[in-house]
């Protein structure tokens, strides 16, 4: 009996620790602080810290707390400095969701950066219209959307999936196969591919699907190969990717044979992946690493100085790491954290970033942006083979594309 | 089965005091939920804990049917997805008024699929939240217990039910909306959703639902019903030899927490404001069987007060130490697990049986 | 035709890795009555030991890491035996939940010592290349598979040790009636059952990512092959992983990858409605 109740008060005192944590909670939130006023100016940091999603979202979280800790370092913004309140979405969209709606009710934050996922970002998106706050979201995404209330950082589908259409039509490669994870993202890019292809005379030859997280691809590998495609369009996700390119490998494709176009790899996938198992394929982004502008040189520097020399910079820890840049200028033209006021003064903002010169298009709340496609080299790092030339005007329906009309309607 | 239900009942309740405090305690927990917490709760805070209590409905059904009858389900999140999908694909056609759903449009459907024509009367709606997770469970529950599937057996099956459920929801992007689930609600019977008016009155329902829920389980733990499925638990094979069917004991039961969790998941849609399949999947569907054995799976106040305290650390620590969680919520986990399997409650009532040999003595 | 003929050896390559992730379980699970969730993490410490041995051996870690991933994996599952799940013999469901909540630790543990990242395992150069449709790598791996279910064959029908292991499975209290230490025939139970979630992380490193969340993606699965193939059978573990990797093979050619899952997961269910209790039982009077 003792022994029990030895126990029972063991697990008792774990439980009431736990429990007077969390009790306490509510009580000590001194939310008082409002996002203009005092010495500070409070933002949001919202991204996975845990979960499947954690090893993306973190760097891009720590590319936005560079850009704040650089722009108080300058001096703030309207003479005050930037305090980041950081939280985790740990991966689950509800999450997402119920912090979203913390930062901006309780810790009344001036701005929201955050998400990765289109599910994250469908999920918070209804919390920043109803709230009237803003999110700034930095990664490539499926396009077919403009909030009021987000900004939109990173490519969207004709500022990436068109432009590595047009780079795989030049090479003359004109027999597609679709791969990807089951989600949105990649359904949408694969209808816009499939009308591409359908209007410039591109074949596909199969479109297949896995859920996210396989990792079982013998089967979608023969299929591959026995199709005999030029070009391999990738859309898969994560994991997936490692478990591809190393299958794919093993089946004798080689990037020469059969180039696999990804849109979802960047500098950090391919360590894991392995360099062997993916070197020479080409990835379509608006920013590598090896970006040859001052600004980028700058950036890669800090960030290496802040985290590590062997941390590499990739295109959404770039749009993350511009987002509070542009955001930043905003509030200064507009002079006040206002959203709507920051809002109007945002569109037209044009700044000099790693990536070339980004511009806030006020009508959908995208980027002008720089399409890039590069090819990975030996050392991990992607070199750019191909570019637009200038930067591209953001078209999330594209409108202005005759061959898509069928796609938003 | 049921012949054997209106068999005489058996004098078996507990002294008349013990009942009494127990009603007294039942009593003071719903004012503290359905006053208090209203007054004191800032509305964010209001939402989180009808949130949990959504999670606490889907905990009584777990500890319903594990920790009274021996079933544990690692795929409740089925049946609360079933619900949830029901409550969110009526909002979402009630939302988009005579045109699609929004993810409908872009992921390329043209024509409301048939599965969800059904779920545009919000009175077919509300009934399919509870008949859908009533039939899935009663045909699962009729084909694996009568070929007495059980215990390790049964777990995995259930979870590897919530795995293909979640594959199956994924796959079909344009019914269902994919990885993104149900989102971007407006409407909820003709009130703004995310008004704070709107949101009390969910958390109250929320609420006063779970303590109906908790009332009826309890009497159903009472009966002779209970005292069945008690003995099933711990002697299947002797029940049987009694002369009693274990197998529809155990549908019947099971059904009863599906649609509990059926339930749960319908309340959780307009509370939370999205239905997706992450929340019904491996991994969610476990952590509530955690919560339940936190609390203390063999009380049906300790599934519910484990899925609030769960629920509670979930986000605290998530807010405050995120990095930490996991190594927590395992530890905590696996204390609990060797030192007080009965749980909280299973603890407090060790403490109070030592207190009152100290007050005797 | 070339494709379907094809499907054939990736089946059978798939049966292979299926099979090699379930063996341990069958024995953990089967003989001892503990699931154990944390099984997919020593699959992972299998193949962070592979990792870690690339900078010692190079490219050949592989070879060098089977052994010690062995070892490796076998000790965390003694600990895991000696210091929790002993206490636990006869609450199976206990078990699943408690080494859920190792299982919890360790991803996060593999996440503080090694990054949250996926690593990269280089595989060593003569396995790259293949026999028609099938790579080395895969084959590699199916010698793995079939090396195992010799070696465990042998064991248990051609030692000492493998017969006292057998007659505990069939009856515990006999066998510890009988002379046999109940307690020592547990222990290494649990370490070779952990030990080939170890190897089969070490071939898991050629064809799959090396991360923290590794063992999730094969847990399920693993289970699915025990129940299937029946406790402690290892002919029912052979035969279950070689059918559900044939199914899965041609199901996913016919339909895509998400539907073969779903496909999978029904003919289980439909399959335990004619042997609810997996393809080969171990026939006993005794009550539940």
């Amino acid at each position: 009996m003792r022994n029990l109740t030895w126990r029972a008060g063991a697990v008792a005192a774990v439980l009431v620790t736990a429990l007077a944590a969390c009790g306490g909670d509510p009580a000590t939130t001194e939310g008082t602080t409002s996002g203009g006023g005092g010495n500070t100016i409070k933002v949001g940091l919202l991204h996975s810290l845990s979960g499947t999603m954690a090893i993306s979202e973190v760097t891009v979280r720590d590319a936005e707390l560079l850009a704040i800790e650089e722009i108080n370092k300058a001096g703030g913004v309207l003479g005050k400095q930037l305090e980041p309140v950081v939280e985790d979405g740990a991966s689950d969209w509800p999450t997402f969701a119920e912090k979203a709606d913390k930062l901006i009710s309780q810790d009344k934050v001036a701005t929201v950066f955050g998400g990765w996922t289109s599910a994250s970002r469908k999920a918070m998106l209804p919390v920043f219209e109803k709230r009237k706050a803003l999110l700034w979201y930095p990664v490539q995404y499926e396009g077919l959307e403009s909030s009021p209330y987000i900004f939109y950082t990173g490519a969207t589908t004709n500022q990436q999936i068109i432009p590595g259409l047009d780079y795989l039509k030049e090479q003359g490669k004109t027999k597609l196969f679709l791969v990807g994870s089951d989600y949105v993202f990649p359904r949408t890019a694969n209808k816009i591919i499939k009308a591409y292809a359908a209007a410039n005379g591109m074949e596909i030859l199969g479109e297949e699907y896995t859920p996210l997280g396989h990792t079982e691809y013998g089967t979608l590998t023969n299929k591959v190969v026995q199709a005999k495609p030029d070009a391999v369009f990738n859309t898969l996700n994560g994991d997936s990717n490692v478990a591809f390119f190393k299958q794919l490998k093993g089946a004798g494709v080689t990037a020469e044979s059969m180039p696999v176009l990804s849109v979802s790899v960047a500098e950090e996938e391919v360590t894991g992946i392995g360099v062997d198992n993916i070197v020479g394929h080409p990835v379509a982004w608006n920013y590598y690493q090896t970006t040859d502008t001052p600004a980028n040189t700058k950036f890669v520097e800090a960030f290496k100085a802040k985290y590590g020399a062997n941390k590499v910079t990739s295109d959404p820890m770039e749009a993350g790491y511009n987002a509070v840049y542009l955001w930043a200028e905003a509030v200064k033209k507009a002079g006040s954290t206002d959203v709507e006021a920051v809002k109007k003064a945002a569109g037209g903002i044009a700044l000099e970033r790693p990536e070339g010169l980004v511009t806030i298009d006020g009508e959908t709340q995208h980027m002008y942006k720089t399409a890039r496609i590069g090819i990975i080299q030996p050392d991990g790092l992607i070199k750019e083979v191909w570019n637009s030339g200038e930067p591209i005007k953001p078209d999330p329906y594209l409108k202005t594309y005759p061959w898509a009309g069928g796609l938003a309607s | 089965m049921t012949a054997v239900l209106e068999k005489k009942p058996v004098q078996v309740a507990p002294k008349e005091p013990r009942r009494w405090k127990g009603a007294a305690l039942f009593a003071a927990v719903a004012v503290v939920a359905l006053v208090v917490m209203p007054l004191v709760l800032e509305p964010f805070r209001l939402g989180l804990l009808a949130k949990y209590l959504c999670y606490a409905i889907v905990a009584l059904g777990i500890g319903l049917a594990w920790g009274q009858g021996g079933m544990l389900t690692l795929g409740q999140g089925v049946f609360f997805g079933l619900g949830g999908y029901a409550m969110g694909m009526y909002l979402k056609l009630n939302d988009a008024g005579g045109d699609l759903p929004d993810f409908m449009v872009w992921s390329g459907v043209e024509q409301l699929p048939a599965l969800w024509a059904p779920f545009r009367n919000p009175v077919l709606a509300l009934a399919m939240v509870v008949l859908v997770p009533l039939v899935v469970a009663a045909l699962l529950g009729t084909l694996v217990f009568r070929q007495r599937v059980r215990g390790a057996y049964f777990a995995i099956l259930t979870q590897a039910l919530a795995a293909a459920m979640v594959i199956l929801l994924v796959g079909q992007q344009g019914l269902t909306g994919g990885t993104n689930g149900l989102t971007n609600f407006f409407d909820f019977f003709g009130n703004d959703i995310s008004a704070e008016s709107t949101q009390r009155g969910l958390y109250l329902t929320v609420a006063i639902v779970l303590g109906v829920l908790y009332l009826a389980a309890w009497q159903l733990v009472r009966s002779r019903f209970g005292r069945l499925l008690l003995a099933v638990r711990d002697g299947e094979d002797r029940v049987r030899f009694l002369g009693y069917n274990p197998a529809t004991v155990k549908t019947i039961t099971f059904t009863i927490s599906a649609v509990m969790a059926g339930i749960a998941g319908a309340l959780f849609v307009p509370v939370v404001g999205i239905i997706s399949p992450a929340l019904l999947g491996v991994v969610p569907s476990l952590e509530l069987v955690v919560a339940v054995a936190v609390g203390g799976r063999f009380a049906l106040a300790g599934a519910v007060l484990g899925a609030v305290v769960m629920g509670y650390a979930k986000t605290y620590f998530s807010e405050e130490l995120p990095d930490a969680w996991l190594y927590l919520q395992g530890a905590l986990f696996i204390l609990v697990m060797t030192l007080a399997p009965k749980g909280i409650v299973g603890v407090a009532g060790a403490l109070r049986d030592r207190f009152r040999k100290e007050a005797a003595a | 035709m070339e494709g379907f003929l094809n499907q054939l050896p990736i089946g059978l390559s798939i049966g292979a890795v299926l099979l090699l992730i379930a063996l341990g379980l069958t024995f953990t699970f089967g003989q001892m009555g503990v699931i154990n969730m944390a099984h997919g993490e020593f699959i992972m410490a299998g193949a962070y030991t592979a990792f870690l041995l690339q900078d010692w051996a190079g490219r050949s870690a592989v070879l060098v890491a089977l052994p010690v991933a062995f070892v490796v994996a076998g000790l965390m599952g003694l600990l895991l035996e000696r210091s929790v799940v002993r206490f636990f013999y006869g609450r199976p469901l206990d078990t699943l939940l408690l080494t859920w909540g190792v299982s919890l630790v360790l991803q996060q543990l593999a996440r503080d010592l090694f990054g949250a990242p996926n690593v990269q395992v280089l595989s060593p150069e003569w396995l790259q290349g293949a026999v028609g449709p099938l790579p080395y790598n895969r084959l590699f791996i199916m010698v793995l598979a079939v090396g195992s279910v010799v070696a465990i064959w042998a064991y248990m029908n051609r030692s000492a040790q493998g017969r006292r292991m057998q007659a505990v499975m069939q009856n515990r209290q006999l066998a510890a009636t009988s002379g046999i230490n109940t307690g020592r025939v547990d222990q290494r139970t649990f370490f070779i059952g952990s030990g080939l979630a170890g190897i089969a992380g070490v071939g898991l490193t050629l064809i799959g990512p090396v991360g923290p969340t590794l063992g999730t993606y094969y847990i399920v699965d693993a289970f699915l092959v025990v129940v299937a193939g029946g406790l402690g059978q290892l002919r029912g573990a052979v035969i279950a992983a070689v059918a559900l990797g044939l199914l899965n093979s041609y199901a996913e050619f016919w339909t895509n990858a998400s539907l073969a899952k779903v496909i999978v997961f029904a003919v289980i269910i439909a399959f335990l409605q004619f042997r609810p209790q997996g393809l080969f039982v171990l026939r006993s009077r005794a009550l539940t």
